[in-house]
C-alpha cells in the first residue's frame, strides 16, 4: 500500500480547516441563491411581457452573462471595476456579485422557459370559466410553472455552489487554498498529502452538491 | 485605453486562445466518445457496467473542474500518475464533460417513445434498422439543444485550465495585470478573445437547432 497521504487530515485542526473553508464557499454561492432566485423570478416574469424594449434589455443581458465563462465575470469584477471606478472590493464581495448577476441571468431563463411552455389555453380556459387575471396566476399559471420550477432552481443551486471553487482564483481563502496551505504545510512529514487532501476536498464538494441534485431528481420524477 | 498596449499583445493572446480552442476541442470529442458509451451502457442496461457509469456520471456531475483538476493535476503523480499540464487538462475536461454528454445522448435515447421502435419491429425491420433508422435519427435530433449547451458550456469550462499553470487566455489576462497593470486593456482583450472563440460556436448552434427541430416526431 503506498503512502496516500490520508493521514495529514486527522492530524491537528485539518479537517475541521476544510470543512470552513468549504463552509466560506458555501456561504457565498448560498448568498448568492437567495439574491439571485427572487431577482431571477421577477426579471423572467418580466420577460414574458410584450414590451419589446423591456425584452430586448433583457434577453441582452442574459447574452452577455451567459456567453462569458463565469471566471472572465469575475476578472472582470474583481480587476476592472475596481480599477475604472476606484472603488474597493473584497474577493468575497466581487464574488457574490458576480455569482447573484450570473445566477440571476440563468435563473431568470428559467422562469421564462416555465411561464411560457404554458400552453395558451390554460389562460384561456381560465378566462373562459370566468376567472380574473389574478385568480388565474393564483390557481392555474403559477402552481403549474412552480411544479416545473423547482427541479430546475434546484439544479441551479448545485451549479452556483460548484462554480464558487472559481473564487480561489481572485485569491478568497476557501476550502482549496485551506487545502493548498495544509499540503505545504505538512511538506516535509508527509509528502503524498497532495493525493489524499485534494482527494478529501473532492469528495467534500460531492457530499455537498449530490444530496440536493437527488432531491432535484426526485422533485422531476414525482412531479412529472 | 492604450491601444499600443492592446496591439502588441494581441500575438500572445492569439497564442492563449489556440491553446484555449485546442484542448477545448480535444475535450469535447473525448467527452462525445465518453457520453456515446456511457448513454449506450445506460440505455441497453448492461449489466455490472451500468453500475459503474451510474457512479461516474454522479461524481463527475457533482463536483467542480477545478477540484478534478487538481485532483489530476496534483494529486494524481503522488501515486505514480504523472502527465503534463495539457493532458491533464484534456483529461479533466473529458471527465466533467462525458458525463454531461452522457446525459444529453441518453434522456434524447429515453425520450423516443417505445411505440416507435415496436412499430418498426412489427413492420418487420430487424434490431439493427430499428436502431438506425428509427430510434437513433430521432434520438439525435432530440439531444442537439442538449449537446449544444453542453459544448458552449464546456469551452467555458476551459477558463480554469489557468490553475493548472496552462498559458491560457485567463493565464495571460492575469499575468499581463500582475505586469504592467494595464488592466483594463488586458480585460478587453480577454473578452474579445473568449467572444471571438463562443460566438460563431453559439450561433452555429442556434442555426443547427432551428434545422433539426421538426426531425423529431410530435415535438
Amino acid at each position: 500500500m503506498p503512502d496516500l497521504g490520508l493521514e495529514v487530515l486527522l492530524k491537528g485542526q485539518n479537517m475541521v480547516r476544510l470543512l470552513e473553508g468549504l463552509w466560506i464557499a458555501l456561504r457565498i454561492s448560498l448568498t448568492a441563491v437567495v439574491i439571485s432566485i427572487p431577482a431571477g423570478i421577477l426579471l423572467g416574469a418580466m420577460m414574458t411581457r410584450k414590451n419589446r424594449v423591456v425584452r430586448a434589455v433583457l434577453r441582452l443581458y442574459l447574452e452577455i452573462i451567459r456567453i462569458m465563462p463565469q471566471m472572465v465575470l469575475l476578472f472582470i469584477v474583481f480587476f476592472g471595476t475596481t480599477r475604472a471606478f476606484g472603488w474597493d472590493l473584497s474577493g468575497e464581495t466581487a464574488s457574490i456579485l458576480v455569482f447573484s448577476l450570473w445566477g440571476t441571468a440563468e435563473m431568470s431563463d428559467l422562469v421564462r422557459g416555465a411561464l411560457i411552455s404554458i400552453p395558451v389555453h390554460q389562460y384561456e380556459s381560465g378566462e373562459a370559466l370566468g376567472l380574473r387575471r389574478v385568480q388565474v396566476y393564483r390557481y392555474i399559471i403559477i402552481p403549474q410553472t412552480f411544479r416545473r420550477l423547482v427541479p430546475l432552481s434546484i439544479n441551479l443551486i448545485t451549479r452556483m455552489i460548484k462554480t464558487t471553487s472559481l473564487i480561489l482564483m481572485i485569491g478568497v481563502v476557501e476550502v482549496l487554498k485551506v487545502a493548498q496551505q495544509i499540503i505545504e504545510a505538512n511538506r516535509m512529514a508527509s509528502p503524498n498529502a497532495a493525493f489524499g487532501v485534494y482527494l478529501a476536498v473532492f469528495l467534500l464538494y460531492f457530499i455537498a452538491c449530490w444530496p440536493i441534485s437527488m432531491f432535484a431528481k426526485y422533485l422531476e420524477k414525482r412531479w412529472r | 485605453m492604450d491601444w499600443e498596449f492592446i496591439v502588441q499583445h494581441i500575438p500572445l493572446y492569439q497564442e492563449a486562445a489556440w491553446l484555449t480552442v485546442r484542448i477545448g476541442l480535444l475535450g469535447v470529442v473525448f467527452s462525445i466518445l465518453i457520453g456515446l458509451v456511457c448513454a449506450a451502457i445506460q440505455y441497453f442496461r448492461v449489466p455490472v457496467l451500468r453500475r459503474i457509469t451510474g457512479i461516474y456520471i454522479e461524481l463527475s456531475r457533482n463536483t467542480p473542474l477545478l477540484i478534478q483538476l487538481f485532483f489530476i493535476y496534483y494529486g494524481l503523480p503522488k501515486i505514480g500518475i504523472q502527465t503534463d499540464p495539457e493532458l491533464c487538462g484534456i483529461a479533466g475536461l473529458a471527465f466533467l464533460g462525458g458525463s454531461y454528454m452522457a446525459e444529453a445522448f441518453r434522456s434524447g435515447l429515453e425520450a423516443v417513445s417505445p411505440i416507435q421502435m415496436e412499430s418498426a419491429l412489427s413492420l418487420g425491420m430487424n434490431r439493427r434498422q430499428t436502431m438506425g433508422y428509427v430510434v437513433l435519427p430521432q434520438a439525435a435530433s432530440i439531444s442537439v439543444p442538449a449537446f449544444i449547451a453542453n459544448v458552449i458550456f464546456l469551452l467555458k469550462e476551459t477558463s480554469v485550465f489557468s490553475a493548472i499553470s496552462l498559458m491560457d487566455l485567463m493565464f495571460t489576462a492575469k499575468d499581463l495585470i500582475g505586469l504592467y497593470y494595464k488592466t483594463t486593456e488586458s480585460l478587453v482583450l480577454l473578452v474579445v478573445f473568449y467572444l471571438l472563440i463562443l460566438l460563431p460556436v453559439s450561433v452555429c448552434g442556434t442555426l443547427l437547432e432551428r434545422r433539426l427541430r421538426y426531425a423529431g416526431f410530435g415535438s
